[in-house]
């Protein structure tokens, strides 16, 4: 029991005293997961939107895929980006593999079908009469389409949190495609991962308590956004 | 409104494109999970990377993954412990230059209690015929590493085959196993550097050394330049070069936990 607590005050120490170590983990964590969910947002918005409003053939099985793509394990994610960036694989002459660059390929792939699953979703639950009565009133369609935009931010706003909340608390992308490099591809999660293995907590709870703040702020933004939404 | 935020949008993308595209130049090196576990590495390379102006990128798996990376042409330059396997990566045309860097002995392991009776004993392939035999639990690596190479090697020269339910596979890197096997009280085999890095750690008992069949040489490997054409070679003979000259063989003489050392460098005299 005394390893734990003293796990737990060392954790303290380290986040309070502001660990260049620390700092750089969190900071490699933020700046994937920022990015990736920013690529899966110009992204996959667009294609939610066009999914919900569209009536196309073979738009149900989108939307199967979609929601299939959802819960895909992330390991599943990385095994299918390694072979293709790999150098004996079709994108090899890239380069990407074991860099930030292929971490962030991997994490848009998962928070994409959050992203537009969800914008689907949103859309869907909104008053199609919002753009009828707005053409109506004189605006042209894109006047009309900007409304409905308006009238669509906050739900789309909780689709982009909860993306971003799956792609920051990830392990299985960023270990296979980053492979854990020390000040580079060290993120929140593979760092937890080796600190256990060695046997040495500290710094793994002081990352843990950064993954857990941040999960909380994640769910707290997804629920407000979700009330501003009803 | 709209704008700055349109401005901060672009201002973070741009700040992460830049930061993605590292200003120096990269060399990347796979290697075990043991070199890199006990901290050698972070204490030989920062020297060679000032030198060079060149960032060492590290990925720490097993031996026969490592390799596998370098076959596919993913790492620069190897650093791994499983002679025959080294041997077959150059003969294959995979690697070049292949140079001893340093050693140091796998030891065994196991519970205070020592169910097998093993310690004292010198021979490793008696106490491995031991354990299987009495079916007392041992966890191995299980993730065709040099470790497990080694130990792979020894149950066929004792005709043991290593299955049941006495046989764990942790399929994990060499602190992670020898942690498992700890909670698990079982017998384990490990390298030495790992051993006494996480000795304060361990519940269990060094109780087999010293074999000549434990001896366990690390080398270093960089992907031919004639298979690769992306290759760094020129960089990887440097760090090739660096790690067998005298200063850095020095240094990892003189990397010490509790006063042991951890390796032994050998560039200069094989000790095979």
């Amino acid at each position: 029991m005394e390893y734990i607590t003293q796990g737990f005050a060392q954790a303290f120490r380290i986040i309070v005293s502001g660990d260049a170590e620390f700092l750089g983990i969190v900071g490699v964590s933020l700046l994937v997961a920022s990015f990736s969910t920013i690529l899966a947002t110009l992204t996959g918005v667009p294609v939610g939107v066009l999914v919900a409003h569209k009536h196309f053939r073979g738009r149900q099985a989108v939307l199967t895929l979609l929601n299939t793509l959802m819960s895909m394990p992330t390991v599943v994610v990385g095994l299918m980006v390694y072979s293709f960036l790999s150098r004996r694989g079709p994108l090899g002459e890239l380069g990407f593999l074991y860099t930030r660059t292929a971490i962030v390929i991997g994490q848009w792939i998962l928070a994409f079908p959050i992203i537009s699953g969800l914008t689907v979703a949103v859309v869907k639950g909104l008053d199609r009469r919002i753009h009828t009565t707005a053409l109506s009133l004189g605006a042209d369609s894109t006047q009309g389409f900007r409304m409905f935009l308006h009238e669509a931010r906050f739900g789309i706003l909780a689709a982009i949190v909860a993306g971003f909340g799956r792609v920051f608390a990830e392990v299985g992308v960023s270990m296979m495609l980053g492979g854990n490099i020390k000040g580079y591809t060290r993120t929140i999660t593979t760092a937890i991962a080796l600190e256990t293995s060695k046997g040495e907590f500290a710094l793994g709870i002081a990352l843990g308590l950064v993954l857990l703040t941040v999960a909380l702020g994640v769910n707290v933004l997804f629920g407000l956004f979700q009330r501003r939404t009803e | 409104m709209k704008k700055r935020l349109f401005l901060m949008v672009s201002m973070l993308c741009l700040g992460v494109v830049s930061n993605l595209r590292a200003e120096e130049v990269i060399l990347r090196l796979a290697t075990t999970t043991s070199t890199y576990e006990t901290g050698l590495l972070d204490h030989v390379f920062p020297p060679f990377e000032k030198k060079h102006n060149v960032k060492i990128h590290i990925i720490s798996v097993g031996t026969g993954k490592a390799i596998k990376i370098a076959e596919n042409g993913d790492v620069d330059i190897i650093l791994v412990h499983a002679r025959e396997a080294e041997d077959k990566f150059v003969a294959d045309g995979y690697g070049v230059n292949r140079r001893d860097v340093m050693y140091n002995d796998f030891v065994i392991l196991g519970p205070a209690a020592d169910p097998a009776g093993l310690a004292g004993t010198k021979d490793a392939k008696a106490a491995l015929a031991q354990i299987a035999d009495g079916k007392y639990t041992f966890v191995s690596r299980g993730d065709d590493s040099g470790t497990h190479k080694k130990e792979r090697s020894l149950w066929a020269k004792v005709k043991r085959i290593p299955a049941g339910d006495w046989y764990l596979e942790a399929g994990q890197g060499m602190s992670a196993t020898l942690r498992m096997a700890d909670e698990k009280s079982a017998y384990v085999m490990v390298d030495r550097a790992t051993y006494l890095f996480s000795k304060d750690k361990l519940r269990l008992k060094l109780l087999v050394e010293g074999d000549k069949n434990l001896f366990n040489p690390y080398g270093i490997i960089p992907i031919s330049p004639y298979k690769y054409k992306h290759a760094k070679y020129e960089l990887a003979m440097a760090l090739v070069a660096w790690m067998t000259s005298p200063e850095c063989q020095q240094m990892i003489a003189e990397y010490k936990k509790m006063g042991k050392p951890l390796y032994y460098p050998n560039a200069v005299n094989p000790t095979q």
